[in-house]
């Protein structure tokens, strides 16, 4: 079997005393989209706070491209291949989309401690930028201001800024949140397209999406899971079924 | 904003003010004026000091309450080699701008761990300390100051003690470290302070810690200052721990914010502004604080983004 | 040493920790609950400092002019905010600055223009007159230890009002938690304006305390202002009983530091370095303790706001 991209390894968080996370382990695998699923307040913000290097685990290890990054810096991970978007949009609004991206490349190229070229007029940056805004169908927004984009170019600005950095896995909180059914289906589009070349973990509540996208499943109730498997399985698992009673399920 | 009004801002405004700046002197000859060449020898210090906090506040949302510190360490470098008979320029302007970067290293490294108004208190904190040290030292004056008799001498040019000469010089010095900080400003290094303003989580994520590009900021911020501090010891042939008060850095945030955050010489504008008023409305009364304190009020409630947000009257950019 | 001049320093510490706990109450629940920086809150104790001068000179006698300058302070203080502060709540902490250093410009000079630039005072009254005698060979002036006792006694009040009340319960959520007080459907503009008021009121008060003591002048406002945010910066923003420690602490060490710094530095060092260096280690204390707690408590000892 082919090493997984990402492994979590019995982590634990508890705030106080109340348990968020727990020994939760989890993989994925290269080429493959792994959802993670779950009622809200089931811990996955916190799990994913944990595995970007916000959220100091307990105990527990997670192993990133064969290497344990549970003490590193977010930062540090960045650099290392996590890619990352956020829930709650985190694009710098003043500067122009294709400036977003470009600096998502430039970090990606090393340190930035040039002090006297041009980065607005910088080939080696802007091209590769366009690129990826060409790859996720944002590239005739390339010189809006990145604040005056609507809410679902936003959350697509979010992954091309992440694509940026050449990211061996990304790590995807909520990328639907509030975007409507055309941003929603481009979103989806482009996903699927970048699946082969780059694993994602993706947290999601859009259920259509997930079922959509999803090689496996991963379902998340109070901060365990609860189950581990294809679309199919999950859809027809009793303890699933329990979990989401009452709560708003499409699949 | 739209094109046209962001060139003129950002390209023809600034053209505009050192065209003009550069003719004072011609001016103050015409006019047989030498208040005015003094008097704009002293905003154009001070201006060199404001374009630096600018650098750091407006670019890197870093509020130093302590950048005066700068202005005094410079200025007492000045000081402290004139009372040894150094009066060499190349000796006491280089020695001006290293004790500055290393003061700046030191709490910068400390400063910069914290954020909003710790980091305001943290600044404040070191510039007080800056400014009791010089009180203490009764060999230089202690409270009253130290008042230099003449100025640095440059290979015998006298060019730092021609008002006009000197001028020309203190001009250059403004120029360049406009133009320098201008540059840096859109070079990769100035994106990543651009960026981290807006946020600092999406630079973590994409692999930057912007720790060490505000520290680097912060160091060379803190430089110019102090160069300015040497300037500024030559231009009255006075140092004084007054120079380093939590009140002069006050001043100096005024200026930058008056002046329009983030455009370099915005700041300028905002020295030039805040002095110029100074002393005009101090011709007609001596109680002309009743008059700038409302003044400065509404500036910020109605001209948004400083005077260069009055110019174009458009959207802080 | 004497343990007599110890005694009195630690009075006097205390003494200066309570009128920085009055000045820096208002400032940590303005800060805290409405998130702005309020620079001229320093000039808000001054004016208290003057209305208790004119207060005087209106009645001729101290009692009378408490309670009016109090009220003064208070109507003071709302003006200002109807005026200048309450538009500026929703700007960036810049702003604020900016806006609040031109609101001390202008009353500064306002206060030279009505009453001179020379210093005022007002008369200690007849009633706390004279000294008390606590120990043997120690005396201490009556009128100070009634200021301790009301700034004790105004503590006590604040923490009924805070922890006992429903608007004090209100205050203590809107510190912790600002737009969910809001969302709750509170009224956060009278909230607002509740906690102004009541600060202005308690800065006014130490304004009227000082001035038998403390000489009544321009700016005089100003270097307290800049403890006042040391002292809430290590209590704590928006806390109460932090500003409370903080401001006693404050007190204690810039008091006892400046008596003793001198003596301290020759021990280790020679006369005439020890005459410069003591005074000016002395004024550092309380930046390099602010300094120290917040290497190790980087949001003060008792720290209020939520995530």
């Amino acid at each position: 079997m082919t090493a997984p991209v990402l492994q979590l390894d019995n982590l634990n968080k508890a705030y106080g005393a109340l348990q968020v996370t727990k020994s939760l382990s989890l993989e994925v695998l290269p080429g493959e989209i792994h959802a993670v699923i779950g009622p809200n307040g089931a811990g996955k913000t916190t799990l994913i706070g944990q595995i970007a290097g916000n959220v100091e685990s307990d105990s527990g290890k997670v192993i990133f491209a064969g290497r344990d990054v549970t003490g590193l810096a977010v930062a540090r991970r960045g650099q290392l291949g996590l890619g990352r978007s956020f829930q709650i949009t985190a694009i710098l609004p003043e500067f122009s989309v294709l400036e977003n991206v470009a600096l998502g490349v430039q970090a990606r190229q090393g340190h930035s401690f040039h002090f006297f070229k041009r980065a607005a007029t910088d080939r080696s940056l802007n091209t590769r930028a366009l690129g990826i805004l060409e790859t996720v169908r944002l590239s005739h927004r390339a010189d809006t201001r990145a604040g005056n984009l609507s809410h679902g170019e936003k959350r697509v600005l979010e992954l091309a800024i992440a694509l940026a950095g050449e990211p061996k896995l990304l790590l995807l909180d909520e990328p639907m949140a509030g975007t409507g059914p055309d941003e929603t289906k481009n979103l989806v589009e482009v996903l699927k397209s970048l699946k082969a070349s780059i694993p994602m973990l993706l947290v999601e509540h859009d259920m259509d999406a997930v079922f959509q996208l999803a090689d496996r499943i991963s379902v998340l109730v109070y901060g365990g899971l609860i189950a581990t498997g294809t679309p199919d399985d999950i859809r027809n698992d009793a303890k699933v079924r329990e979990a989401y009673l009452g709560e708003d399920e499409t699949a | 904003m739209t094109g046209t009004a962001l060139l003129f801002r950002n390209r023809i405004v600034p053209v505009l003010l050192f065209s003009l700046l550069a003719l004072v002197p011609v001016y103050a000859s015409l006019t047989d004026d030498r208040f005015i060449l003094l008097f704009f020898t002293r905003i154009l210090v001070l201006a060199i000091a404001a374009v630096s906090l600018d650098f750091i506040l407006g670019l890197g949302a870093m509020v130093s309450f302590g950048h005066a510190a700068y202005l005094g360490l410079g200025a007492y470098a000045v000081g402290i080699l004139a009372e040894s008979d150094i009066w060499d320029a190349w000796i006491s302007l280089p020695v001006a701008v290293l004790v500055s970067g290393l003061f700046a290293l030191v709490t910068g490294a400390i400063s910069l761990r914290t954020r909003g108004v710790y980091f305001i208190m943290i600044t404040l904190a070191f510039g007080q300390m800056a400014y009791f040290t010089a009180t203490s030292l009764s060999a230089y004056g202690g409270d009253d100051g130290l008042t230099l008799w003449g100025r640095s001498e440059f290979f015998g040019t006298g060019l730092f003690s021609g008002d006009t000469s000197f001028y020309y010089l203190v001009f250059a010095v403004l120029l360049a470290a406009t133009l320098l900080l201008k540059r840096i400003a859109a070079s990769r290094f100035g994106r990543v302070l651009k960026g981290a303003r807006q946020s600092e989580a999406r630079l973590h994520a994409i692999g930057i810690d912007p720790y060490r590009y505000r520290l680097a900021a912060y160091v060379i911020a803190g430089m110019i200052a102090g160069l300015a501090g040497a300037l500024m010891a030559n231009q009255s042939e006075f140092v004084s721990p007054a120079y380093m008060s939590w009140q002069r850095s006050g001043e100096l945030i005024v200026m930058v914010i008056l002046g329009g955050l983030g455009s370099l010489h915005g700041a300028i504008l905002g020295a030039i502004a805040y002095l110029a008023l100074e002393e005009v409305l101090a011709g007609y009364t001596e109680h002309w604080r009743l008059i700038f304190g409302p003044l400065l009020i509404l500036v910020v409630l109605y001209g948004k983004g400083g005077l260069l947000g009055l110019i174009k009257g458009g959207e802080k950019s | 040493m004497s343990t007599t001049l110890l005694a009195v320093q630690t009075l006097n510490g205390l003494q200066l920790g309570i009128l920085l706990f009055l000045i820096a109450a208002g400032l940590t629940l303005v800060f805290g609950v409405m998130d702005f920086i309020n620079l001229a809150h320093g000039v808000q104790y001054m004016l208290g400092a003057y209305l208790a001068v004119a207060g005087y000179q209106l009645t001729g006698s101290f009692w009378l002019a408490l309670p009016l300058a109090l009220l003064a302070a208070l109507a003071c203080g709302l003006l200002l905010e109807f005026l200048v502060f309450r538009h500026l709540y929703d700007r960036d902490h810049l702003d604020q600055v900016l806006a609040t250093f031109g609101v001390i410009l202008f009353l500064n000079e306002a206060v030279r223009v009505i009453w001179g630039a020379a210093p005022l005072s007002v008369p200690v009254p007849e009633l706390l007159n004279g000294s008390i005698r606590l120990f043997e060979n120690f005396n201490y002036p009556v009128y100070r230890m009634a200021l301790l006792a009301a700034g004790l006694g105004v503590a006590v009040l604040l923490y009924v009002l805070v922890t006992r009340t429903r608007v004090g319960m209100l205050v203590r959520a809107g510190a912790s938690n600002a737009p969910m007080v809001a969302a709750l459907g509170v009224n956060i503009r009278r909230l607002f304006m509740i906690v102004f008021g009541f600060g202005a009121m308690l800065a006014g008060f130490a304004g009227i305390m000082a001035a038998p003591i403390l000489s009544v002048e321009p700016g005089m406002g100003d270097n307290l202002l800049i403890l006042a945010f040391v002292v809430i910066v290590i209590g704590g923003i928006g806390s109460i009983r932090g500003a409370f420690l903080s401001a006693l602490l404050i007190g204690l060490v810039d008091t006892i530091g400046r008596s003793f710094a001198t003596d301290i530095a020759r021990l280790v060092l020679p006369p005439s370095a020890a005459n410069d260096v003591g005074p000016a280690i002395a004024s550092m204390l309380i930046y390099i303790l602010m300094a120290g707690v917040l290497f190790f408590r980087p949001s003060g000892l008792f720290p209020v706001r939520s995530a």
